[in-house]
């Protein structure tokens, strides 16, 4: 079985500077969890989900949305079909096994949470039927932060739905002038061999299930997750369903560094992108790294 | 009727192993050590031998003794005892014996019961240490000894475990019991005298003045720096010069020797007469001397219970002074007391010896005088104005001392002095005697206690005048006033001055100040610590009226408290920090200090990745010990062997913390 490292090295030869980004997009697939891309346009959101869905051997779609999407759009129609005098299901684009939503937030509501009952149910019903979704199955989401003009943010119930929120991030110099003088994006996709397939994948995830988690681990994560619900900090502590998926993610994330065991470093790791979407701050902090610091430096490690 | 030999069931005898009979060397070594300095040489020679050939047994593999050499042993050393001490019973055979069964046992280790035996006697052997010595430092010698015991204990019956950990399991035991200990001794009702008889050979080898006083005797009593009492005063001490600390009276006179005369027998209840003036209280803790006689400053007025007076003011205890007492005088300082004295003291007071001396018989003549007053001040006129030198050292006086004294050698101290005096003053027809003590005593800055010491052994004279009574008249102050202004320090050069009565080594002085205030510290409140001292503390803690059932109410409280305290304690250890997390700790301890502490929140892989950053040349052992303690942790490995370990690393750390000096 292939090393899951295989996947962000061979990702790190199209997307440059941003290993640990690829990192966390690997663990959030690993750990079976939707992945939410937040940036401005321009920053790679896009390329990112190529890169991964191709490196991992996974069927590909994309939806652009618009505010004139409607639920049909993505989950698929039935058409009549006068040959045989029957209703015939036509499947939309949710029927794949990585779909990327761009610009999930500039959809309506009624869209937007078809999608997300899709992502949480891994099934789709339409019209009173009910059809399984292909496994494994990813929700890969963009949103642009900086236009909200037309736009309907996810509401935080949604935003739960995604177990990993992250952001780019622009290039820093030396990436960005490989990137100026490096071949054209596309043609490298193209190029781009397989590294997992679906199987592999699902093995990983059997694999990180199995890492251990030491009483000591347990007291930190709840440790944590108590500091977002009493600390004052938060309009909204973490649901049980967050933390579910923080330690998920940490099993992920150890998986990726090859130990068998979780420590605090991962679990702080996956933290920032696990809980940061989910928790409403009282005073906005200046970046995301400041949260994350903030976050991260409130709870002592139980000895 | 047919008789059944039956065999008691025999216990599993379970051998010893090798390092358990080391443990018990370590056993009989640490018991014998503390007697080291009383016990007969040819027995230490035995026993370091026997010791030894054990050692070599163990060590080298040498055969062991036979039954056959070891029952000549018992025979031979049992007959040397005898020989030696007399007796087979006693504290010093008793010991003696005691060694030889303990060194003897260890040539017996064949059982876990041999060595259960070993370590019984290795605590009975400490016990009777404090027979012979209870100094601090002896209390302290035989903690250490205790805890190496235990240790042997604890190894004997548990599994096996590293000498250090042993060691430190006992000193643990043993600092549990230390709050229980100090229960008992404080609030245990006192009963009073001492619980058990000690025998008489226990009080040999003690010194102080004696009930007769002949030329030499106090000379050689002052080259001894031992303490003789301590005085407390409650309020200002006086100057040392009015310090005259009374002991025997000596009115009868052979021509050499001064003795107890009759008004030494006459022994009352109360003072003899009554004395006016403002008494000064004090409390003088009299080290044993093995003699019924106290001392307290002249002229005392108020006695303790149990304290009895003679008629020439001398104060007698029951029985001899044979353990450290403490007793509270009242005295009126330069009191003349016996203004109507009885007649019968007065003539013993004038009695001279037939003949012998006659030239000093003839200058006393010269002297007399119109009034007994005048006759006084010439005799020490006299003293003042020959050539008399106060020494040490004087010549040997044959026959005939006091006029040998008086106009050929005239090199003599207080007793020769004294003596002559008081001679002179009986030939000229006054009544006079000899009276021996203690005089001055130095303050210690340290517990505001004033020692008496052999040194300050002194002899002075009275005479009795009529209308003024019985007038105290040192002619040593007329000689060298600066004798009882300062004490032996003041010698005339080139004389042997006693080593603690020197002043040019301050540094040594205010040293020892410090040490014995830490010796009458602990004689005050360890050893003496009686019935009267116990009612004294408990009052002052509170506690009116303590009577033997409240006391034990208070006993049982307490220790259920303590025990109660260290069960809950135990109890939340276990819990909340195990022996990794201290590991752990430990790691942070040793950096913490360079400033390379660990943050709170901080992973301990990140945390090596920082420092290893700051200081590469910690990085490999921190690297390590984070390693260790993650997978101890957070992974599936058992605590010990990381814990061990981690342990090594923290100290490494320490050793390694300051930066290497470019």
């Amino acid at each position: 079985m292939s090393d899951p490292r295989a996947v962000v090295d061979a990702a790190s030869t199209l997307i440059l500077g941003k290993r640990s980004r690829l990192e966390l997009a690997l663990t959030c697939l690993i750990a079976g969890g939707h992945l939410l891309i937040e940036d401005v346009p321009g920053t790679g959101k896009t390329t990112l989900a190529h890169v991964m869905a191709r490196l991992l051997g996974l069927d590909f779609r994309r939806v652009q949305f618009t505010s004139d999407l409607l639920p049909a759009d993505i989950l698929g129609v039935s058409v009549f079909e006068r040959e045989t005098g029957a209703f015939r299901f036509h499947p939309g684009p949710v029927f794949t096994q990585v779909l990327l939503a761009d610009e999930v937030n500039r959809a309506t509501p009624r869209t937007q949470s078809a999608l997300l009952e899709a992502m949480e149910e891994h099934q789709v019903s339409v019209e009173g039927e009910t059809r399984p979704l292909p496994e494994p199955f990813f929700v890969i989401a963009t949103q642009n932060p900086a236009s909200q003009i037309g736009t309907y943010p996810l509401p935080e119930s949604q935003l739960d739905r995604f177990m990993m929120r992250i952001t780019m991030g622009y290039p820093d110099p030396a990436a960005e002038r490989a990137l100026l003088t490096g071949r054209d994006r596309r043609s490298l996709l193209a190029d781009l061999a397989p590294v997992a397939d679906a199987a592999t994948l699902t093995a990983w995830r059997t694999r990180a299930e199995g890492i251990h988690v030491s009483d000591a681990l347990i007291d930190y994560v709840q440790a944590l997750i108590a500091y977002t619900r009493t600390g004052g900090a938060y309009r909204l502590g973490l649901s049980p369903r967050a933390g579910l998926a923080l330690l998920a993610a940490a099993r992920a994330r150890a998986l990726l560094d090859a130990r068998n065991h979780v420590l605090p470093e991962d679990v702080q790791a996956v933290m920032p992108a696990v809980a940061l979407h989910r928790l409403p701050m009282l005073e906005q902090p200046a970046s995301h790294d400041d949260a994350a610091r903030h976050l991260l430096q409130a709870v002592a490690l139980p000895v | 009727m047919k008789w059944r030999r039956t065999t008691a069931p025999r216990v599993a005898a379970e051998p010893l192993d090798q390092s358990r009979i080391a443990w018990l060397m370590a056993v009989a070594a640490c018991a014998l050590v503390p007697h080291g300095s009383h016990l007969p040489g040819w027995l230490i020679a035995v026993a370091a031998l026997l010791f030894t050939w054990r050692l070599a047994q163990w060590k080298l593999g040498w055969p062991g003794a036979s039954g056959l050499v070891k029952l000549l042993v018992v025979i031979a050393c049992c007959a040397g005892v005898s020989l030696t001490f007399g007796r087979l019973f006693g504290r010093e055979p008793g010991v003696a014996l005691l060694t030889l069964m303990l060194v003897l046992k260890l040539h017996e280790l064949r059982s876990t019961r041999d060595g259960h035996t070993v370590v019984l006697l290795g605590y009975f052997m400490l016990l009777t240490a404090f027979l012979y010595s209870q100094t601090p430092a002896m209390a302290a010698a035989l903690g250490v000894s205790m805890t190496v015991i235990t240790a042997a204990l604890i190894a004997l019956t548990g599994p096996p475990a590293a000498p250090r950990a042993l060691l430190r399991h006992a000193a643990w035991m043993m600092a549990q019991a230390l709050p229980f200990m100090l229960v008992l001794f404080v609030l245990f009702p006192r009963v009073p005298g001492p619980l058990w008889g000690l025998p008489l050979d226990a009080y040999s080898g003690t010194s102080g003045l004696s009930d007769s006083m002949s030329p030499g005797s106090i000379s050689q009593l002052s080259l001894s720096g031992a303490i003789a009492f301590r005085v407390r005063f409650e309020g200002d001490a006086p100057p040392a010069r009015d310090l005259y600390w009374r002991g025997p009276v000596l009115s009868a006179f052979d021509g050499r020797t001064w003795r107890q005369g009759s008004s030494a027998q006459r022994i009352g209840d109360g003072v003899p007469h009554t004395v006016p003036g403002r008494p000064l209280g004090y409390e003088v803790t009299l080290e044993p001397h093995n003699r019924n006689w106290l001392f307290a400053l002249e002229t005392v007025t108020t006695l303790p219970a149990g304290v009895r007076v003679s008629d020439d003011w001398q104060l007698f205890g029951r029985d001899g002074v044979r353990t450290r007492r403490r007793d509270r005088f009242e005295s009126v300082l330069g009191a003349r007391p016996g203004i109507e004295e009885w007649s019968g003291h007065l003539d013993a007071a004038r009695q001279l010896p037939r003949d012998g001396n006659p030239r000093a018989r003839q200058l006393a003549q010269t002297l007399r005088a119109d009034s007994p007053a005048d006759t006084v001040e010439a005799g020490l006129r006299l003293f003042r104005r020959e050539a008399f030198v106060y020494t040490l050292t004087p010549p040997l006086l044959g026959d005939d001392g006091i006029d040998a004294f008086l106009f050929d050698t005239r090199r003599g101290f207080c007793e020769h002095y004294a003596g002559a005096f008081v001679f002179l003053m009986r030939a000229a027809g006054l009544p006079a005697r000899v009276v021996t003590g203690y005089q001055g005593g130095e303050r210690n800055e340290v517990d505001d206690y004033v020692v008496v010491r052999q040194s300050d052994a002194h002899a002075w004279a009275e005479v009795w005048l009529k209308g003024e009574g019985w007038r105290r008249v040192d002619p040593t102050a007329a000689i060298l006033p600066s004798r009882i202004e300062r004490g032996l320090a003041d010698l005339p050069a080139g004389e042997p001055v006693p080593f603690v009565a020197r002043v040019d080594l301050g540094w040594l002085r205010s040293l020892r100040h410090q040490w014995e205030a830490a010796n009458n510290a602990w004689n005050q409140w360890v050893l003496s610590y009686d019935q009267q001292k116990q009612r004294e503390l408990l009052s002052r803690l509170g506690m009116s009226q303590p009577d033997w059932r409240l006391m034990t109410i208070w006993l049982a409280s307490l220790c259920a408290l303590f025990a109660t305290a260290l069960t809950l304690w135990a109890m939340r250890r276990s819990v909340s920090a195990d022996a990794l997390a201290r590991a752990w700790s430990g790691v942070d301890r040793a950096l913490r200090p360079a400033g390379l502490g660990r943050e709170a929140w901080e992973g301990p892989l990140d945390y090596a990745a920082r420092i290893g950053r700051l200081r590469p040349d910690l990085a490999p052992v921190l690297s390590q010990a984070c390693r260790l303690y993650a997978d101890a942790r957070y992974g599936a490995v058992p605590p010990a062997a990381a814990t061990r370990e981690l342990k090594a690393c923290a100290r490494a750390l320490r050793r390694q913390r300051t930066p290497p000096r470019p």
